[in-house]
């Protein structure tokens, strides 16, 4: 699976407030959940995304509470891949059950700027940056594909 | 090599003698829960898988309780979804209006919690329930939607990190003073995937609720756990149900320091109140350290800091005194029983003489959702465990963590101060002791 996309940059703790303001949790339509993606730390990102963009953020991206309204909402965007130097635990295991694929790479963030258009192989674990330079992350297992391609842990189950 | 405490828990859950960090285990949880927010979503996630059946719904906990009383008509159409649910599937715990309390403060009240136990929960402040000797830990929608349907949860073993608290606590530091500066020592990911085990003189002498408030904020270091030995004053607090099959918790708890990923000692001699500024929850400082910030709103409830200890401590420095002109104090009572009790011990009396407004039991203004919302530029001290952007209302508003003491003594003042520089006044029932001796 190959995403190309324009790069969205964000820094370190990035938490699932800025995400996802609790506000709007009285609704779990992914929709609306989008509009209102990253709101109060980026005001206007969810009309800015192009679909089949890429998050590169810096560590413990998606800290806080344990809502998969934010990786829902961030999915709903158009967002298409998460990679970063570390994710929080719950966001991780949230982004992966709800099919939004996400990957760890510590050199990434640093070698990019907002704008730039890199390309990541999730079954190689390639991804090339502008420049030409190549970096390299752990590839997906097969299940973990499997759960992507279904779209998610509940399609991938009812699948088996 | 033996195991943590962490790994005992989990490797008795798994059936297996022996667990390590990154082992994963497939294991059937003894209780998951999920609330007015994420519960919804698991509901949904059930009905498009043909969930047909709930494997065990007498382990299924819906807590309705973060914009309850509901704020809206989207939180109505919430609530029901859950009440419908557990209608519809004949076991699951439901907890109506006058019984709902906040989730974390509830479950362990009502005796649902026992030590050994393993627990998910789809809300990342389940790790509360590591104060009480069970492995406890948050999860996302769609595994509860799992857990619903099979039963079944997966989990990665956590290494663990030892902390040990030793030394002299001072008058009128906490159990959330000691996870603050825990949390400001190693940072908000200090732990991330890890478990965190607290231990230590100081915390064998901490009562039951300062270990909940200490396990609660275990995820604002990143931890996947957080959890304490079991000792006679958690057997004590347990007893309202006793356990099946209890394990021999000194034997099985005793470990050996080379279990651990690594030790963090801290000496709390001389530790001062702690305040989390803006607008992340390692931005810890001495109380004293905010003299010149003028707060606009304090809240005292939540989670973490809700319940009958926090609201006695409080009204030791509110009794006698008024809040100050132009601050709003919000006072919330975790559960109706804590409501009830606060009421019997005249704690009531004290907040309203002294201007404070009481709210029913609700997770509320700590997450932005409703009675309690801040303004842009404005400024609250809350007994809560997040302070990010935008996290208790407008995205210029700004959140400071401290203890219900501290959050007591800035009400009276209207700047942040810590609270022996208010003159505390003692109650009836409580001395100083008490306050935080179970």
């Amino acid at each position: 699976m190959i995403i190309k996309g324009k790069v969205y940059k964000f820094g370190n703790d990035i938490n699932t407030d800025e995400i996802i303001p609790a506000r709007y949790l009285n609704t779990s339509d992914p929709e609306i959940l989008a509009k209102h993606c990253m709101e109060d730390t980026r005001p206007g990102f969810a009309d800015l995304v192009e679909p089949g963009s890429i998050i590169a953020a810096g560590h413990n991206f998606g800290c806080g509470s344990s809502r998969e309204h934010a990786p829902l909402a961030i999915k709903h965007t158009g967002i298409a891949c998460i990679i970063a130097a570390s994710f929080a635990r719950i966001f991780f295991r949230n982004a992966i059950n709800i099919g939004l694929p996400i990957t760890e790479s510590a050199q990434l963030v640093d070698r990019i700027k907002e704008g730039d258009r890199i390309s990541i192989d999730l079954d190689s674990g390639k991804i090339d940056c502008p420049g030409g330079e190549v970096l390299s992350v752990p590839p997906f297992p097969e299940f973990m594909r499997a759960i992507i391609s279904r779209g998610g842990w509940l399609p991938y189950l009812k699948g088996l | 090599m033996g195991m943590t405490l962490t790994e005992k828990i989990l490797a008795r859950k798994a059936g297996v003698e022996v667990l390590k960090p990154g082992d994963f285990i497939e294991i059937e949880p003894d209780l998951g829960l999920a609330n007015d927010i994420t519960a919804p979503l698991a509901i949904t996630g059930f009905r498009k898988a043909g969930g047909k059946t709930v494997k065990y719904p007498e382990r299924v906990f819906l807590v309705p309780d973060h914009f309850t009383p509901n704020k809206d008509i989207l939180s109505a159409e919430q609530v029901k979804i859950l009440k419908s649910f557990a209608e519809e599937y004949p076991g699951i715990h439901f907890f109506d209006q006058g019984e709902v309390g906040v989730e974390h403060a509830l479950l362990p009240e009502i005796g649902a919690i026992q030590p050994g136990m393993v627990i998910i929960g789809a809300d990342s402040h389940t790790c509360t329930y590591g104060a009480l000797g069970a492995f406890a830990t948050g999860v996302g929608s769609t595994d509860f939607a799992g857990f619903l349907l099979t039963g079944k949860a997966w989990l990665k073993v956590p290494s663990s990190i030892r902390v040990v608290f030793k030394g002299d606590l001072q008058n009128w530091v906490t159990g959330k003073d000691l996870i603050l500066n825990l949390i400001g020592k190693i940072s908000v990911s200090g732990a991330r995937y890890k478990a965190l085990e607290f231990s230590g003189p100081v915390i064998d002498a901490l009562s039951i609720e300062g270990r909940l408030t200490m396990a609660n904020m275990a995820i604002e270091a990143g931890a996947k756990n957080g959890i304490f030995r079991v000792d006679q004053k958690v057997m004590d607090y347990c007893s309202v149900k006793a356990h099946q099959d209890q394990f021999n918790f000194d034997a099985d708890y005793k470990t050996e320091s080379e279990d651990y990923e690594r030790t963090v000692e801290i000496d709390v001699t001389g530790l001062r109140p702690q305040v989390a500024f803006p607008h992340l929850p390692e931005n810890v400082r001495n109380a004293e350290d905010g003299r010149q910030i003028k707060i606009d709103q304090v809240v005292i409830g939540s989670c973490t800091n809700g319940r009958i200890e926090d609201l006695r401590l409080a009204a030791e420095i509110l009794r006698g005194k008024r809040i100050a002109k132009g601050l709003r104090c919000i006072i919330i009572p975790a559960t109706p029983r804590i409501y009830t009790q606060a009421l019997n011990e005249g704690l009531f009396t004290v907040f309203l003489e002294a201007g404070a407004v009481i709210s029913p039991p609700t997770c509320g203004p700590c997450l932005g959702g409703h009675m309690g919302i801040l303004a842009s530029g404005e400024r609250c001290l809350s007994t809560t465990n997040r302070n990010f952007v935008g996290r208790m209302g407008h995205r210029e508003s700004e959140v400071y963590l401290a203890s219900p003491a501290t959050a007591a003594a800035t009400a009276v003042t209207g700047v942040i101060t810590s609270p022996e520089q208010v003159e505390a006044v003692p109650g009836n029932r409580i001395t100083k002791g008490d306050a935080r001796d179970y």
